[in-house]
């Protein structure tokens, strides 16, 4: 998509005419929120509804929201949630099925209306994450439809980070902290003596069309240098960082790493990392059926290759050990991914680290492996 | 290409083993495309889920056959199928057996167990068409007599070579006792010159393919059909991974070049 060059100043309120002229146009517009302790995303019915003021601590196993004095709406890292369970929902019915008294049946796809979403604070972490899942889903020689039809109608208004998380590694992964593509809007948050504001960058003509309804001030090169400024410095305050070197390489080269049976010891194989992570997509079905017996319904469900189930074939899974399961997860998300889609399926993002029970820290198991494999 | 599946009606039905039997099943309406060799359907018993299961046959006549073994809660509820039922299919996928660049050389085909039902339009579309390739051979191995599918057929294959052998021979078995493997002996086959497909289970297909390698058979000539979980067939659940390979879009049918290292792996 590119970069329109069209700029402009929006503050509070414009944020607020933002979401209300979004919703005008028939879109649920979807967002970060404090809720329950975390900042999760839900539907939002103005602007008021962001984390005004709410910052995140987070390390390894662990999330805290804090209280900031700034007032900052974006100064929150990745929370538990991602953009992936409004595009890719954790249930979905795939097709219903009738069986008539002579036994024919008559099978329908399940096409709801879609939502025509508009996500808003979408971090550039997660743009690449969604990139990677249209690659996947959409970008093959088959397509997902229901994903593809979210997708397409999706508008994206991105939230550059000036504030990274302990646990980020975007920088690693070449997906952040700025926003270069994919988006039709880019946010970058400003608070300084120029007071409270966001600039706003159009990416696609449909981003500039709803920006002219905003009422707006134009963008300067004074705040635009201020914001390249704010990216660049959270540039260098990244968390967290994968080792410098070909990862992709890396894990191919270690199936037989001692470091698995570490981390084996270690992991509960509870699939958390899997659900948190925006570009994992793995997937089960279900078959359902009524009392009558005579209507059927097959359902996919977001599924996890930590789960025994996962890799069941006749007898027993393929990948009965905690190691083997870790080893899958890691080496698709690094390796594999590769070359099954042409891109990586790590954007960063330290969701897995963060809400892994016993703190596994993907950047710590790679440089482990980096680590063995030097020796 | 339909994503949902699509009306299919069995025609006919026979048993092929004790377990495994085989449906020959016609379009309601609408027929999928047309299957090759080696491609596979996902094949849906209503109320109970859906399953890859290979072509077993391609009539000329239109329609498609599968054989099932009955192994678990949807295998089970396919055979349990009647002339007259309804399944859904949905297909065709995968890559298949590409016989086409065969042309002109000897070939090897060999089945452990129900591993024959994928061989079997293969081995059908070159008895028929003899000239277009070499020295034909068909290396059969079951567990015992009676787990043997197309036992007549197999006996009317024009070929070179054809061997049959079991494991555990009972009171009546007079043929070759063993392993599929021990059958490479009679095959008649210029290494050099040589495809070879090998479908069964996957201890069987190492070893088999191994050996070829071993004779001389370039391992990326040396086709083998490999098994992983399935949901979806589209290369979206996840399920098929070995390694780099999303088996329902790469596979079944890959080269042993690339399979053997990830067979190699343990637990991959
Ligand atoms: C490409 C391909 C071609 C196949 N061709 C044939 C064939 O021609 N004839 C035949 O009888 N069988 C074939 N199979 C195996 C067949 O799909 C399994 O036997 C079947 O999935 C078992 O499901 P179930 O519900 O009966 O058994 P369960 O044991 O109850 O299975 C539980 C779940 O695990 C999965 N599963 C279990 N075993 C397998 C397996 N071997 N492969 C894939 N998924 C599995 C199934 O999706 C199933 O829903 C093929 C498998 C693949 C991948
Ligand atoms: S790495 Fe952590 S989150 Fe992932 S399965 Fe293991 S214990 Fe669970
Ligand atoms: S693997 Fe971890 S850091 Fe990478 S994208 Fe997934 S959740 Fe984020």
């Amino acid at each position: 998509m590119p970069d329109t060059g069209q700029t402009a100043l929006l503050d509070r309120a414009g944020l607020d005419a933002l979401v209300a002229a979004l919703t005008a146009d028939g879109r649920t517009v979807v967002g970060p929120t404090v809720r329950d302790g975390a900042v999760v995303l839900a539907e939002l019915d103005g602007a008021d509804a962001l984390p005004w003021g709410w910052g995140t601590e987070l390390e390894a196993g662990r999330y805290r929201l804090v209280r900031r004095d700034d007032g900052a709406a974006f100064a929150h890292t990745s929370g538990p949630q991602s953009w992936k369970s409004f595009l890719h929902p954790q249930r979905e019915k795939l097709w219903d099925v009738d069986r008539d008294a002579a036994g024919e049946l008559t099978v329908c796809p399940a096409r709801n209306e879609p939502p025509s979403y508009a996500f808003l604070g979408v971090r550039p972490c997660d743009l690449r994450a969604i990139a990677i899942q249209d690659r996947v889903l959409a970008g093959g020689h088959f397509r997902d439809d229901g994903y593809a039809e979210r997708r397409s109608g999706a508008f994206l208004i991105a939230a550059e980070c000036t504030e990274p998380g302990a646990t980020c590694f975007c920088v690693s992964m070449g997906s952040g902290p700025a926003a270069e593509a994919g988006f039709d809007l880019a946010l970058t948050e400003l608070i300084d003596t120029g007071g409270h504001r966001f600039l706003v960058r159009a990416g696609s003509a449909e981003g500039a069309r709803i920006l002219d309804r905003v009422p707006s001030e134009k963008g300067d090169t004074t705040t635009s240098d201020a914001a390249r400024s704010a990216v660049d410095a959270a540039r260098d305050r990244m968390g967290r960082a994968m080792p410098p070197m070909d990862l992709r390489a890396l894990l191919g080269a270690s199936p037989e790493a001692e470091r698995w049976d570490d981390v084996a010891a270690r992991c509960l194989t509870c699939g958390n990392c899997t659900m948190v992570c925006p570009t994992c997509f793995c997937t089960t079905t279900e078959e359902v059926t009524d009392l009558t017996g005579d209507h059927a319904e097959r359902w996919q469900r977001w599924d996890s290759c930590f789960d025994l189930d996962f890799s069941y074939l006749h007898g027993g899974p393929v990948r009965a050990s905690a190691r083997s399961r870790y080893r899958q997860w890691l080496t698709h998300k690094l390796s594999t991914w590769h070359d099954q889609f042409d891109s990586t399926g790590c954007v960063g993002c330290g969701r897995c680290i963060t809400w892994c029970p016993v703190g596994i820290d993907i950047t710590e198991e790679v440089n482990a492996l980096a680590e063995e494999a030097r020796s | 290409m339909s994503t949902v599946p699509v009306p299919y009606r069995v025609i006919d039905r026979w048993d092929e083993t004790r377990d495994t039997i085989t449906l020959r099943l016609d379009p309601v309406g609408e027929p999928l495309a047309p299957f090759a060799p080696g491609r596979f359907a996902m094949v849906y018993a209503f109320g109970v889920g859906e399953i890859p299961v290979s072509v077993s046959s391609i009539p000329t006549d239109g329609g498609v056959a599968h054989t099932i073994r009955a192994v678990g809660a949807v295998s089970e509820a396919l055979c349990r199928k009647r002339v007259g039922d309804a399944v859904g299919l949905r297909g065709p996928f995968g890559t298949g057996w590409q016989l086409e660049t065969a042309r002109g050389q000897d070939l090897v085909v060999v089945a452990g167990g129900i591993g024959l039902a994928p061989l079997r339009p293969l081995i059908r579309r070159v008895v028929a068409d003899p000239r277009a390739y070499g020295r034909v051979n068909v290396l059969v191995g079951a567990r015992t007599p009676a787990d043997l599918v197309s036992r007549v057929e197999i006996r009317r294959w024009a070929t070179a070579y054809t061997g049959v052998t079991v494991d555990h021979p009972g009171a009546y078995w007079r043929g070759e006792i063993g392993l599929v493997t021990r059958l490479l002996d009679g095959a008649q086959f210029d290494p050099g010159q040589a495809t070879a497909f090998v479908c069964g289970p996957e201890p069987m297909i190492r070893a088999t393919a191994r050996d070829l390698v071993h004779r001389g058979v370039a391992a990326d000539r040396v086709r083998v059909s490999l098994e992983r979980n399935m949901r979806c067939a589209t290369g979206h659940c996840g399920h098929c991974q070995l390694g780099p390979v999303l088996l329902c879009r790469d596979g079944p049918v890959i080269g042993f070049d690339r399979a053997e290292p990830l067979m190699r792996t343990r637990e991959l």
